[in-house]
């Protein structure tokens, strides 16, 4: 297993593992990659970079998607 | 829909909606109470806000697990919003989820009123027009504002009748006429209907739709509110469109004078 790296996602301090893609962040919050857009760095990454992308330490990840409003 | 209704469509950034009536999702006190009153407002534009994931798991789930895109036309808003960078940034992540190029733009200026920021509205639309987005402005009900807005290049624009969720309906009917007069683009009222009479008033100011949320999902039966504001908004777009006889001071008779017994 390799060293766990720090980011901050969603506001929040969190160790991840070093080897993850942010496909593979997603997947392991149990979130649906299609239903979620990601702001790395508060850079937009498009959909289909999310597998190809890595997380990296110090990254800061906002998750999001759409809830009710008006 | 008639062939009548469809040639009197609203029309939006060159997309035509199958309803004049656009609704809110938020407040309701369940997502199949929510989707049910959505069916039966009869609106196709829909609108949801961009939030963060709560990886905790404590509140809502994402709304396109009961909202089938495919159903209905998502309209990501900047709800919440108090600065122009930050309604620019919320705009671009509800681009980046696919399904649109439309956006709500809402920045708000003061937090107890939830009254809009005018100028940093007007500077956030310039931006988002210019990056391609077809704008829909929540603004006040201030001719000026509404003329920047659309000088800015946005797609509708869409005065307020009274603050948001206040259901006072609209407080300055002049005003919105002035602005619906004005403005090439669509003029829709966004905010402050309480009731279907709300609406319908709001529809036979002439504007070319009605965007609310409060009023359904706060009313006892939400269902059958949203249908009451599907009919009130027809009706509105039909009083209007009949044009309504002149109001005079005094009474005119209705029946002949003349031949009445001796």
């Amino acid at each position: 297993m390799s060293e766990p790296i720090h980011i901050q996602l969603n506001g929040k301090d969190r160790e991840v593992s070093s080897d993850l893609s942010v496909r593979d962040l997603i997947v392991s919050l149990d979130l649906a990659p299609e239903m979620i857009v990601v702001e790395r760095n508060r850079a937009i990454l498009r959909r289909d970079d999310y597998a190809d992308v890595s997380v990296e330490d110090g990254d800061v990840i906002e998750l999001v998607h759409f809830v009710g409003g008006g | 829909m008639t062939s009548t209704e469809r040639a009197d469509a609203l029309v939006v950034g060159e997309r035509t909606f199958a309803s004049r009536l656009l609704v809110g999702t938020g407040k309701y006190a369940s997502n199949d109470v929510m989707v049910d009153a959505i069916r039966a407002s009869g609106a196709e534009c829909v609108t949801v806000s961009v939030r963060r994931v709560d990886l905790d798991r404590s509140r809502e789930e994402a709304i396109l697990h009961h909202l089938d895109p495919e159903e209905f036309f998502l309209l990501p808003n900047t709800a919440g919003c108090y600065t122009a960078d930050e309604a620019v940034r919320y705009a671009r992540l509800g681009r980046a989820s696919g399904f649109t190029d439309f956006v709500k733009l809402e920045v708000i200026g003061d937090q107890e009123t939830l009254l809009p920021d005018p100028q940093a509205t007007i500077e956030a639309a310039r931006v988002l027009a210019d990056d391609g987005f077809k704008v829909m402005a929540y603004t006040n009900d201030d001719l000026v504002t509404a003329l920047r807005l659309e000088d800015a290049g946005c797609a509708a624009v869409m005065p307020l009748a009274s603050p948001i969720g206040s259901g006072l309906g609209i407080v300055n009917p002049h005003f919105i006429r002035q602005i619906k007069r004005r403005l090439a683009v669509p003029v829709i009222v966004d905010a402050g209907i309480g009731t279907a009479s709300d609406a319908c008033f709001a529809m036979e100011q002439g504007v070319d739709g009605v965007l609310l949320n409060s009023a359904i999902a706060g009313a006892d039966d939400p269902v059958r509110m949203a249908e009451a504001m599907r009919l009130a908004v027809d009706a509105g777009r039909a009083s209007w469109r009949a044009g309504r006889m002149p109001a005079r001071g005094i009474a005119v008779p209705s029946s002949p004078e003349r031949g009445m017994l001796a």
